[in-house]
């Protein structure tokens, strides 16, 4: 299950949106183990293709140090598809390499309609998860 | 002095969980055989029969390798390497 505050949500999609027709991609950086993200990071898509998609090697070393020094991990990686589902990709399955990610998938297809779905992928192996939206994570405890 | 290899959460089986190990050469590819030697099958996790896997990234001193000189990249004493998982999809 992915638990995720409304306002995260809500940047992936803007940032789906602005970059359709290309894929958008990026990363919620979250505090290590805790499986919260917090902090939201846009990342370029090096190869602006509406079908494809790559973290620029060079931002991502530097957001990677960057998680590394304030003890955070790339708790959701997410990306667009532009033109079909919001599902994991031959692709998307065979670069996945973190198996604590949860990988978010946004579909701008539909102008109107947004889809979010989120993943995990372990060995080659996908499995949909339960999407939990939450305004702050101070109600999802308090709810808890 | 040695080269030291930061390695990624992914390939750290192969390294008893250390975040970066060191090892010695003269070229990238040198290095990574040197590697293999204590860490057996990370070299196969990082290079196929074409060069370096499209897969991972490598990092000689902040740059990346495929801008410098792929496999045959000199490198030397001193010198931080930093493998990454590509993040890549479609």
């Amino acid at each position: 299950m992915l638990t995720i505050e409304r306002a995260l949500v809500d940047q992936i999609v803007a940032h789906a949106r602005a970059d359709h027709p290309d894929e958008a991609c990026g990363v919620i950086a979250g505090p290590v183990g805790s499986d919260r993200p917090t902090r939201y990071v846009p990342m370029a898509n090096a190869e602006r293709s509406p079908t494809f998609y790559r973290f620029d090697s060079l931002e991502q070393l530097k957001v990677w140090r960057e998680m590394d020094d304030r003890d955070e991990e790339p708790v959701v990686i997410y990306h667009s598809h532009t033109a079909t589902e919001a599902y994991p990709s031959r692709t998307d399955v065979s670069y996945a390499a973190e198996p604590n990610a949860h990988y978010v998938l946004v579909s701008t297809r539909d102008a109107e309609e947004d889809e979010f779905r989120s993943y995990r992928i372990v060995d080659g192996v996908i499995t949909e998860e339960e999407v939990v939206v939450v305004d702050s994570y101070g109600d999802a405890a308090a709810s808890a | 002095m040695a080269i030291e290899v930061r390695i990624p959460t992914i390939l750290r089986t192969l390294t008893d969980g250390a975040k970066a190990v060191e090892g010695k050469g003269g070229t990238l590819d040198e290095l990574f055989a040197d590697l293999d030697v204590r860490h057996p099958g990370l070299r196969d996790r990082l290079v196929d029969a074409k060069g370096l896997r499209k897969f991972v990234n490598v990092y000689l001193n902040d740059e990346d390798v495929r801008f410098l000189g792929g496999l045959e990249t000199e490198v030397a004493d001193g010198d931080n390497v930093t493998i990454l998982p590509a993040v890549a999809g479609g």
